[in-house]
């Protein structure tokens, strides 16, 4: 739908949550930080405004140019059952049906190495009625046979992409096994070369492939992961993961953190809708100055949890512990980065008890949060080491965690595979049987959060 | 805010702003190595005052205070007469005596104004360290090529660091300390009365606010304004609520004065006045980034305390626990404190259940009982009128002051004996005195040199 009343220029807010105070002596400073994007991705195919931050976009086209491939699993093991091979093929093609007129894409046919099925020799169709009949065409010609190596389809994914002057470039990626047919450090060269590159969603199928590739995949490429236990219902999942991808409007917004000299990052990390540590993908930014890829926005909403270690200094002094900015990268080599907002964060010592002992509600919420996807993910790999009474205390904990939070779909995962005594003590039993379906669940959602009751 | 009362442009110390004098290698406040640093540049913010006005001891007084003093009222050559509590007739807003504790003191506790009174700023001195707001450290090497671009830019050069510039939104560029604000240390002087405030040594802001004015009766006599308010740190926005309770409190004595009002009336509609504005600021959505969520839904709030001299009179008025002292010319005289606090501890004492020794020992003794805001539960302004008999001092003060210097006597003592006729001096010394006790709250403090009209004169006040 198109919505008039909105601005055709995506614009970003920046809010921080924090409590100021620290105590004599007190270092340690945590802030939520909440970015908002408001204004792209709706547009509904009103051209938008030359003005827009995008200068690379072909005028007098409906949206931000985008670029999809979509990779699919050929694997042998796609024919077990047939109808697993069957359902990918209507999957892809509900989500070819899914393109905006204009969008650049191409399929892939992944096993032990990589084809691009359509349109072929390493190029990209534009969607229009008559390209999308030709791909579905291509995709009934698809059949399972081969292994799985999956950097092979990435690293072909990425070319095709690359070659296409476009502002968002985005794969789509399902597999039913594990990447057997490449070593995993192949496979991590590969999100290596890619990370920064394209943003990528990762989807599992059925219950034979391994929760860390998928989620890893995600996690580098910066796009979501999930399973999808029951084939049938591949194609409302690619539906929706193609419709956010033409929902995104900017690509490669950058979080800028600013820190005085003297003060120590601990950690950056997001934290809604899902946790990702991103601390470790810093890369510099002049002096005092580092950039965190966050990937493509549409109109969306996240929180970054940022801990910082500042200099002690003395009661009633008052310091900028980290600016906060989101970074639009130059679209030219010599323009500036354009900053789209930005936020402080604060250091205020005081010896008023009260103010420097109340610990911020977001903050405290989202504390929790990051340790509830930890003991899950504890909590399971304690389990498969068969190590019962450890996954009991960690999914105990997860169960207490979820409960207190609100966090109701985790509560529900969890509750497959633990008795739950009672959810305030963290009392739980381990199911004496468990799904794999519903393990495999609660490993790949377990980063998935909720946000602050307001 | 032109006519803030500015020091003249005495070369400071690039670490802490203590002036300097030619020769010097070392501060003598914070020991830096001057022979280190080339001369700071000349247009150095003059919000950098970071270290509240060292008062008397360390900085020559820039502009000598142009008091004129009342020739008759010089109490110095005066033999020191007898006195007795009733010397200081007051009336509260009913006509009926004022209940003032300190005045049954006898003259023992008296005593005249000690040299010890000025601070000094001897580093060694106090607890805290006299000299200075920033602890500083030691230049960043890896800063070299900041500083060079700041100075050559000539933008403003944090004072905590000296190397990095600061930038728009107040904090340096390079070690992100917040710079000094304008309202960290206010000072203002008009002809018959001083004021200074200052953030202190323990906040981070100065949530204190003060009006000083001056105007003129129908009748042409003079009429001298100080109002002093104290924001309630518990409250939203304390800052603002002071400042704007103590402008609509001026600006309604200014207006009501002139057209004939008697200032006890006066000073009564011009507190409601200024809670009114204050209750406004509960309206208004608080400032984008004050997210301080253990303090919000919680109006702002802020004492008040006003004195007004005219046609003879000494009128104060006040909600909380900020004060009006009374320090005779004549320290022989007994000093007094001409209000009672709306506080627990003033309850504790008023009811009998506990004598001011224990009360304010107490960790409850600054709970309020009357503020200025819209979650006070009824607004009661105290008003109350005297005649002095005899010149004197009129200290108005919040109790960043008071709690060095409680009781009447204490505060006589902490008075410079000098500071009826150099008030804005008086003031600055009453502000270290804060300091060197620890400086825990913000201080405000205004000084009122109250001459008694002379027998027949009428309006001859001295002052004009």
């Amino acid at each position: 739908m198109a919505n008039f009343s909105k601005s055709n220029v995506p614009r970003f807010s920046v809010d921080v949550y924090q409590n100021a105070y620290l105590p004599e002596g007190g270092r340690e400073v945590n802030a939520i930080v909440t970015v908002t994007s408001t204004g792209g991705g709706t547009t509904g195919g009103v051209p938008l405004a030359d003005a827009a931050p995008v200068s690379t976009r072909t005028p007098g086209r409906a949206g931000p140019s985008a670029a999809v491939v979509l990779m699919v699993d050929c694997s042998g093991s796609m024919d077990y059952p047939p109808t697993k091979m069957r359902n990918a093929r209507d999957a892809t093609a509900a989500a070819i049906d899914t393109l905006r007129d204009g969008t650049q894409f191409a399929v892939v046919a992944g096993t032990h190495v990589a084809e691009d099925v359509y349109p072929g020799d390493g190029r990209l169709a534009t969607a229009d009625a008559s390209t999308r009949a030709r791909a579905k065409e291509a995709l009934r010609r698809l059949s399972a046979g081969g292994g799985t190596a999956i950097g092979t389809w990435l690293r072909l994914a990425d070319r095709l992409l690359g070659a296409a002057e476009v502002d968002i470039r985005h794969g789509i990626l399902l597999t039913d096994g594990r990447n057997e047919h490449e070593a995993p450090e192949d496979l991590r060269a590969a999100l290596e070369s890619c990370a920064g590159r394209f943003t990528c969603d990762a989807r599992g199928v059925g219950t034979d492939w391994e929760v860390k590739e998928v989620t890893a995949i995600a996690s580098a490429l910066l796009g979501t992961a999930d399973i999808v236990a029951d084939p049938t219902g591949l194609a409302a999942d690619f539906t929706r993961m193609m419709e956010n991808a033409m929902g995104k409007e900017v690509a490669d917004v950058a979080l800028r953190l600013w820190t005085p000299v003297g003060v120590e990052i601990v950690f950056v990390k997001q934290v809604a809708p899902t946790v990702a540590d991103l601390t470790g993908r810093r890369t510099g930014a002049g002096p005092r100055a580092g950039d965190y890829p966050t990937g493509s926005w549409g109109d969306e909403s996240r929180d970054y949890h940022v801990c910082v270690r500042v200099p002690e200094a003395g009661i009633g002094q008052e310091m900028l512990a980290a600016r906060v900015s989101l970074i639009l990268p130059a679209t030219s080599g010599d323009a500036a980065p354009q900053t789209l907002s930005q936020g402080l964060v604060r250091a205020v010592w005081t010896d008023d008890m009260v103010a420097s002992t109340s610990i911020n509600p977001q903050v405290a919420h989202y504390t929790g949060q990051a340790e509830l996807a930890q003991v899950i993910q504890q909590g399971l790999d304690a389990r498969k080491s068969g190590d019962f009474d450890g996954a009991t205390a960690k999914l105990g904990r997860a169960v207490q965690l979820a409960s207190a939070s609100g966090n109701a779909d985790t509560a529900k995962l969890l509750s497959k595979v633990v008795d739950v005594v009672d959810a305030a003590t963290g009392t739980v039993r381990l199911k004496a049987r468990v799904a794999d379906a519903d393990e495999m669940t609660l490993e790949t959602r377990s980063t998935k959060t909720v946000r602050v009751k307001k | 805010m032109s006519q803030i009362h500015e020091q003249a442009s005495l070369p400071g110390c690039p670490g802490c702003e203590e002036p300097l004098e030619s020769g010097d290698l070392f501060c003598g406040a914070c020991g830096y190595d001057l022979s280190a640093v080339p001369a700071p540049p000349g247009d150095r913010p003059t919000v950098a005052i970071t270290v509240p006005a060292p008062s008397a001891a360390g900085r020559a007084p820039a502009a000598p205070v142009e008091w004129p003093s009342a020739s008759e009222t010089d109490s110095s050559d005066l033999p020191a007469p007898t006195h007795r509590p009733a010397d200081l007739p007051g009336t509260d807003s009913g006509g009926r005596p004022l209940p003032t504790a300190d005045q049954a003191q006898g003259p023992a506790a008296v005593r005249p104004a000690a040299p010890d009174a000025v601070r000094s700023d001897r580093p060694d001195d106090g607890p805290e360290g006299a000299s200075g707001d920033f602890e500083l450290a030691a230049p960043d090497p890896r800063t070299a090529e900041h500083a060079a671009a700041a100075g050559a830019t000539g933008g403003k050069v944090c004072v905590a660091c000296r190397s990095g510039r600061v930038d728009t939104d107040g904090y340096c560029e390079n070690c992100g300390h917040a710079q000094p604000r304008e309202r960290d240390h206010l000072e203002r002087e008009l002809d018959s009365v001083a004021a200074v405030s200052d953030r202190g040594l323990r906040h981070h802001r100065n949530e204190d606010a003060f009006a000083v004015s001056s105007t003129a009766l129908p009748d042409g006599s003079p009429a001298v304004v100080a109002i002093v308010c104290d924001g309630v740190s518990s409250a939203t926005r304390p800052d603002e609520a002071s400042a704007a309770a103590a402008t609509a409190a001026n600006e309604a004595l200014l207006e009501s004065l002139p057209r004939g009002t008697h200032p006890q009336q006066a000073m009564h509609e011009a507190i409601l006045a200024a809670s009114e504005a204050v209750n406004a600021l509960a309206q208004e959505p608080g400032r984008a980034g004050e997210q301080d969520p253990h303090r919000h839904q919680n109006a702002p709030a802020c004492t008040l305390v006003g004195a007004v001299m005219a046609g003879g009179l000494l009128v104060v008025g006040w909600v909380g626990d900020s004060r009006v002292y009374w320090v005779p010319a004549d320290r022989t005289g007994p000093p007094a404190r001409l209000t009672e606090d709306d506080s627990w501890a003033a309850q504790m004492v008023a009811t009998g259940l506990m004598n001011e020794a224990e009360a304010y020992a107490d960790e409850r003794a600054h709970a309020i009982t009357g503020w200025l805001g819209a979650d006070a539960y009824e607004l009661e302004p105290h008003t109350a009128s005297f005649k002095p008999d005899r010149p004197g001092l009129v200290v108005v003060c919040t109790d960043g002051l008071w709690n060095y210097a409680e009781a009447a006597t204490e505060m006589a003592a902490a008075v410079p004996s000098d500071a009826y006729e150099r008030p804005l001096h008086g003031a600055q010394v009453l502000v270290g005195h804060a300091l060197d006790g620890g400086g825990h709250d913000n201080v405000t403090v205004a000084l009122l040199p109250f001459a008694v009209p002379s027998p027949g004169a009428g309006s001859a006040c001295g002052t004009t």
